[in-house]
């Protein structure tokens, strides 16, 4: 399978503290990555890094063959790197389906056409199954239906690499079986997929290779039973 | 088949019609007056509400834009003698370019630190102007009322018509900008602007945008002033009072909608006027810090999103 993302050497630093060490990384076109790792283990700075919100100290990152290092996160967007966030980030003065227009009309609009971009949100939202609130304010939904919209705003970039920044994190049983399932149907329209979770059930059920970063460094990628057996990745999460 | 001619535009020439069958009706010179000041308000709570409304920057600034528009009129009829629609242009030129580079070097700055920015700029500018002694330092500059005045029986009667005219064309640009897909882009920095860098908006270029739009216009508001008082001077020019009304005008009307600034302009800036003459010109300044207090603590949606929030309640 063609590499769609790689990172090569990545570092990050805070002032005094190192929160990610030559960290290496590939996705697959249509890969599902589970990335896991201890709190502060810095998982949100790699995707932040990858999403452009935060620029990395040393290393690169290729995205299809282009090097898109120093690229602003619109840019990144509009090449196809979509995220969703860990804390849901609605456009709050706007409706669920106005939410949509904004990356159909910035990040996808070489990708979408351009009459119907009403359509074109309305289909992404039955897709995640938020048809019935597209509209109503963004700023009442629930927990639950928030993280739908987050992934539905990422999803209306047409992106060709999904990140999924805990969007399970809080959520019932049923809710989280839920945004699996929607994960897995988004998987299944060509979209490679990183999702960071601490739900080790969700990771399990979702992931096709999973990648453990802890103390900002690599410790485990592989394919997810060999992972979890790893006594190094046990040390990382249990202690000795 | 669309409707070729919108509800809108055929309010504007209604309004641009009015005004000129007041020119024509109207005897008393005073109405024409307080007309243009409105007017003059009007453009520039349309025009803070440009970045402050839509965008969501504060700015404090907005007398140095104005002033900025003031004082190109009037060093450039001084130098050249230009006519003033070339004035116009030129004013919203140098406030825009104003507009550009002050978002250009303080838009990394958000909320109260931006706010700051803006309001050091209106200062630096001042002291800039009243050091320039080619536009009369700070003893102020007087400029002579040229003699035409086209077919309108005196000056100030044609400085109004023109007034209205740029008003109705500053409130048709801030209108088409809140439906745009410029405007849902500034709407989506307002709301929060990491997402919408994620989702694909430039945000730096659409802020840049922003502030160079808004000072363009606030220089358009600016560039008659001075034919319009006949002698202007630095502290006039850069009178806070000018900042505060653009900023309490489109609060008190409403900032998410292109018609707030338009509601909050024409209320306030009547009251303005009618207890100026009745009651006292210093009243009326109290008035608009208390309506100010009592909107951003009651109603921060502003008249028009009262209404609205009204509109949608019966509807549902």
């Amino acid at each position: 399978m063609s590499v769609v993302l790689r990172v090569e050497g990545l570092s990050k630093r805070f002032g005094g503290f190192t929160a990610l060490q030559s960290v290496d990384l590939q996705v697959s076109a249509r890969e599902r990555l589970g990335l896991i790792g201890p709190n502060g283990s810095g998982k949100t700075t790699l995707i932040n890094c990858i999403s452009g919100a935060l620029y990395n100290d040393t290393g690169r990152i290729v995205f299809e063959g282009h090097e898109i290092t120093r690229l602003p996160p619109y840019k990144r967007a509009r090449l196809g790197i979509a995220r969703s966030f860990q804390i849901p980030k609605p456009f709050r003065s706007m409706t669920v389906l106005e939410n949509l227009r904004i990356p159909l009309e910035y990040a996808a609009w070489s990708r979408a056409e351009h009459r119907r971009i009403t359509d074109e949100a309305m289909h992404v939202l039955e897709t995640i199954g938020l048809e019935d609130l597209a509209n109503k304010n963004s700023g009442d939904l629930t927990q639950v239906d928030m993280r739908k919209l987050e992934l539905a705003r990422a999803l209306a970039a047409k992106p060709k690499v999904l990140v999924s920044d805990e969007a399970m994190a809080g959520l019932s049983g049923a809710e989280v079986d839920e945004i699996i399932d929607i994960l897995l149907a988004l998987n299944k329209t060509g979209v490679a997929v990183i999702m960071i979770e601490h739900i080790m059930r969700a990771v399990m059920k979702f992931s096709e290779r999973v990648a453990v970063l802890d103390a900002g460094q690599k410790i485990a990628d592989g394919d997810p039973q060999s992972v979890i057996a790893d006594p190094e990745v046990q040390r990382a999460y249990l202690g000795e | 088949m669309r409707n070729l001619v919108s509800p809108f535009w055929v309010s504007a020439v209604v309004v641009l019609a009015a005004g000129l069958a007041f020119t024509e009706l109207a005897a008393n010179e005073y109405y024409f007056t307080a007309a243009y000041l409105i007017l003059q308000a009007l453009i520039m709570a349309v025009a803070w509400n440009i970045l402050g409304g839509f965008t969501g920057y504060v700015n404090f600034g907005s007398a140095g834009f104005f002033a900025a528009g003031a004082y190109t009129s009037i060093a450039l009829d001084k130098a050249l003698g230009l006519p003033l629609p070339l004035l116009i242009v030129a004013g919203a030129l140098v406030s825009g370019l104003i507009g550009l580079g002050v978002g250009y070097l303080t838009l990394r700055l958000r909320g109260v630190y931006f706010a700051i920015a803006t309001l050091a700029l209106a200062i630096v500018l001042e002291t800039f102007v009243s050091n320039w002694t080619y536009v009369g330092g700070a003893r102020g500059a007087f400029i002579l009322t040229p003699e035409n005045h086209l077919w309108f029986s005196s000056y100030v009667h044609m400085l109004f018509m023109l007034m209205l005219i740029l008003a109705v064309a500053s409130v048709a640009i801030s209108r088409k900008l809140n439906f745009s897909r410029l405007g849902r882009g500034l709407a989506a920095i307002r709301d929060d602007e990491i997402a919408a860098e994620c989702a694909g908006v430039p945000t730096l270029r659409l802020k840049l945008v922003s502030t160079t739009i808004m000072g363009a216009m606030m220089g358009v508001a600016g560039a008659p002033y001075p034919f319009f008082v006949t002698y202007v001077e630095p502290i006039s020019a850069f009178n806070l009072f000018v900042a505060v009304n653009a900023i309490a005008m489109p609060m008190i009307g409403g900032t998410a909608h292109w018609l707030g600034p338009v509601v909050g302009a024409l209320l306030v800036g009547s009251l303005q006027e009618i207890i100026k003459v009745n009651i006292s010109s210093e009243i009326n300044i109290l008035l608009v810090g208390i309506m100010l207090v009592l909107f951003i603590s009651l109603a921060p949606q502003g008249i028009v999103g009262l209404v609205q929030k009204h509109l949608r309640k019966r509807s549902a």
